[in-house]
């Protein structure tokens, strides 16, 4: 049954990753990689990562993808016209590419703990508990840290954004 | 049975799709959306090994803690990118990058 969910959520993340690169307009490439996201927080769950499933959606399909369609339509971007496609970036591009490919496969195929299945969990998993648990002891202080680089994040925005500084 | 492999695999793709998206695409928009992707591709990967590496039957969450925080770090990273683009598109009236090569040897 899991592998059923898993190989479905996996097509949905590889096939809208695809039509997000190959997409000429960005609002719907856009689109394309908030149902990306989606199945990627819905292979997150097949984890057993709850916590990092719904904070996928909130974050990354909720925040930041809004934040993509806002600057698309705030500078209103139309599709873009055809260009000229030099070759010899394509290929080149395109051999990098294949040659990653490869290599991932070569690796995968000789790494010796990628056979292990998953274990059964205990019948209760107290996912948010034990998450919260680690961050407010163990990872206390990276996330204060964190805290601080989202305020300087933020006074950073503002600053870019004015038209002129006084 | 789905194995660990199977999950690498699928991290791995999606790490070259983005790749493939930064190389091959001109418009800024899109190169950014396809580092989010390589991003989200290794964070499959960390909790994908989370999962299998667990100890005393749970997950191992230190590798969730990492993926918590590169979420989090990412978001900043997007809002602060965002703002660049915005600015750079208002000095330039443009977001492909070949129109962009005043710094091109």
């Amino acid at each position: 049954m899991n592998s059923i969910f898993f190989w479905l959520f996996s097509a949905l993340l590889l096939g809208f990753g695809t039509a997000v690169i190959l997409n000429r307009n960005p609002v719907a490439s856009a689109l394309s990689l908030v149902v990306s996201f989606l199945g990627l927080a819905a292979l997150f769950v097949t984890l057993d990562a709850y916590f990092i499933g719904i904070i996928q959606v909130l974050v990354y399909a909720g925040a930041v993808m809004v934040l993509f369609l806002f600057i698309i339509m705030l500078l209103d971007i139309k599709a873009e016209k055809r260009r000229s496609i030099r070759p010899a970036a394509f290929l080149t591009g395109g051999a990098i590419v294949t040659a990653f490919v490869i290599q991932l496969a070569m690796v995968l195929n000789r790494f010796p703990g990628g056979k292990k299945t998953l274990e059964p969990l205990p019948e209760r998993l107290d996912d948010v508990r034990n998450v919260g648990f680690l961050l407010f002891s163990d990872y206390n202080l990276p996330f204060q840290v964190v805290g601080v680089l989202v305020l300087v994040a933020t006074v950073g925005v503002v600053v870019l954004s004015k038209r002129e500084l006084k | 049975m789905v194995t660990l492999n199977d999950y690498l695999l699928v991290s791995g793709l999606l790490f070259a799709l983005g790749f493939a998206g930064v190389l091959l695409r001109r418009n800024l928009l899109i190169i950014f959306m396809s580092l989010e992707m390589m991003l989200n591709a290794a964070n499959l990967a960390l909790v994908a090994f989370a999962r299998f590496n667990g100890t005393e039957g749970l997950p191992n969450y230190n590798g969730q803690m990492l993926v918590f925080f590169i979420i989090t770090v990412a978001a900043a990273e997007v809002a602060v990118g965002l703002a660049i683009i915005v600015a750079l598109y208002r000095a330039r009236q443009t977001v492909h990058v070949e129109d962009i090569n005043t710094l091109k040897f």
